[in-house]
């Protein structure tokens, strides 16, 4: 089970409290989790990858491990201990703007 | 007695006042999405409990929600705002091309007839169209296909398609409003469609009465008139009486500001008199804030050219807020009731056509736009 956490407002829009836990088939890596979470919740499509480029929201982050994955390609495998559930992955909305 | 809704989006959320035709005791819900850009909320005239909202952050990009019960409860629809082809350039602000690119809607037009049917005006500017509530969204690319779409150049606040009106005698005329190109008409359902320009004068583009270019504020139509529009455009009030196929200037006696006349962002058309029409006049293309400190609205009742000052109960010195384009709305019971909200966030109301005014909220974050139902 791989453990995601959303930024408050994608946790209202997807109405869901705490950490999602998601089955992730094959690699773990940023595409196969997203694939997975927007597969679930499909509201948040567009919403942390655009829609047709599927890239990265500029102020949407990926941390995991205490490690800045943002600008690894999103078919990189992912910490093992992400992949196992033992750390999450977390979506963070930059800290920026107003 | 018939209740009257006011649909309110804001910097921060959105806000729904709700009370009965005195328009005296007020009912604020919300903040519905709190912390989310509401760029533009509008119910169905074809159901009133059918409401559209456009939601948008920098972080998360674009969401759409509806409501089936008046905007009690909310479910988000399709977010997917995909250009048609190949989306080719429009000019940047330096003059370079720059890619089309999605980055918001700026206003939802639900059809006169079906709820399901809604227009969406966005940024970079095209327009939309959903024909099943939201669930998916097409793109009239007639519209961005317009031959000088090449040449379109955002106004400050972006490349926004701000204004979509429906012509309630002919569903296949639209007119339409994009800062900075100007207002466009189409008379075959989106297909095709002229630029309605003639009339406009802007120094601000080297060709001040170009084709193309005029920074168009916003539109106002009254539905009995069809053929009469009222523009609101960067500088200068104008009215056209056939269609758009020729505009005249309007400002008449509006304040003077140093030898030019009309800056503003709103227009609107009083319910029941077609010639009635309200401004609301902000100091110069830089300042956006009223004329000395007053929030005044200026009334013609002759179509333009003759205008009085409004300011009863609206505040007479030190107030320095704008009013944002689609942030002034009318309902329709007996005595018309006008309505506009400030970047300071209060909504103003008026029961008696401008008379007198009275704040219906006062704490509001910036409100962006304010739409009116008149419900049975």
């Amino acid at each position: 089970v791989i453990r995601v956490v959303l930024p408050a407002h994608l946790r209202t829009l997807a109405q869901v409290k705490g950490e999602v836990e998601l089955e992730v088939f094959g690699a773990v890596t940023q595409r196969s989790i997203l694939d997975a979470l927007e597969a679930r919740y499909p509201m948040l499509q567009g919403t942390i990858r655009d829609h047709v480029t599927q890239q990265r929201r500029p102020f949407v982050r990926f941390f995991a491990c205490e490690q800045d994955y943002s600008l690894e390609s999103p078919d990189a495998p992912l910490p093992e201990a992400v992949a196992k559930g033992a750390e999450p992955f977390l979506v963070v909305g930059a800290i920026a703007g107003g | 007695m018939s209740n009257v809704r006011v649909l309110v989006g804001t910097r921060k959320g959105a806000f729904i006042l709700e009370a009965d035709g005195k328009r005296q005791k007020w009912d604020i819900s919300g903040p519905h999405f709190p912390g989310w850009e509401m760029y533009h909320i509008k119910g169905s005239p074809a159901d009133p409990n059918r409401v559209y909202a456009s939601q948008c952050s920098g972080w998360f990009g674009q969401l759409v929600q509806r409501s089936n019960d008046g905007g009690k409860t909310w479910e988000p629809v399709d977010n997917k705002f995909v250009y048609d082809g190949t989306p080719g350039t429009h000019k940047w602000y330096d003059g370079t091309p720059h890619p089309w690119e999605f980055k918001r809607v700026w206003h939802f037009e639900p059809s006169l007839t079906d709820p399901d049917t809604v227009y969406a005006g966005v940024e970079d500017a095209a327009l939309f169209k959903t024909s099943d509530g939201g669930k998916s969204w097409q793109e009239l690319a007639g519209m961005r296909g317009h031959g000088t779409g090449s040449g379109w150049q955002p106004g400050a606040g972006g490349l926004g398609l701000h204004t979509i009106i429906l012509d309630p005698s002919n569903p296949k005329r639209i007119y339409i409003a994009i800062s900075a190109a100007g207002a466009f008409r189409t008379d075959d359902a989106g297909a095709t469609w002229k630029a309605i320009n003639k009339g406009l004068r802007s120094e601000y583009i080297p060709d001040p009465d170009a084709e193309v270019g005029h920074c168009v504020h916003h539109v106002a139509m009254h539905p009995s008139r069809p053929g009469v529009l009222f523009m609101q455009k960067h500088w200068d009030v104008l009215r056209s009486d056939n269609a758009g196929d020729m505009w005249k200037v309007v400002n008449g006696n509006l304040p003077d500001d140093e030898g030019k006349r009309g800056f503003g962002f709103v227009v609107d058309v009083h319910a029941h008199e077609p010639e009635t029409i309200y401004v609301v006049p902000i100091k110069s293309d830089s300042h956006h804030f009223p004329h000395q400190g007053k929030l005044r609205v200026f009334r013609s009742r002759t179509g333009g050219n003759e205008w009085e000052p409004l300011t009863k109960g609206l505040p007479q010195q030190d107030c320095y807020v704008n009013v944002l384009r689609d942030a002034m709305s009318v309902d329709s019971l007996d005595s018309c009731g006008v309505y506009f909200g400030t970047t300071g966030g209060q909504v103003y109301a008026s029961p008696d056509g401008g008379d007198t005014w009275s704040a219906i909220a006062e704490h509001l974050p910036a409100v962006l736009s304010v739409e009116v139902q008149t419900l049975p």
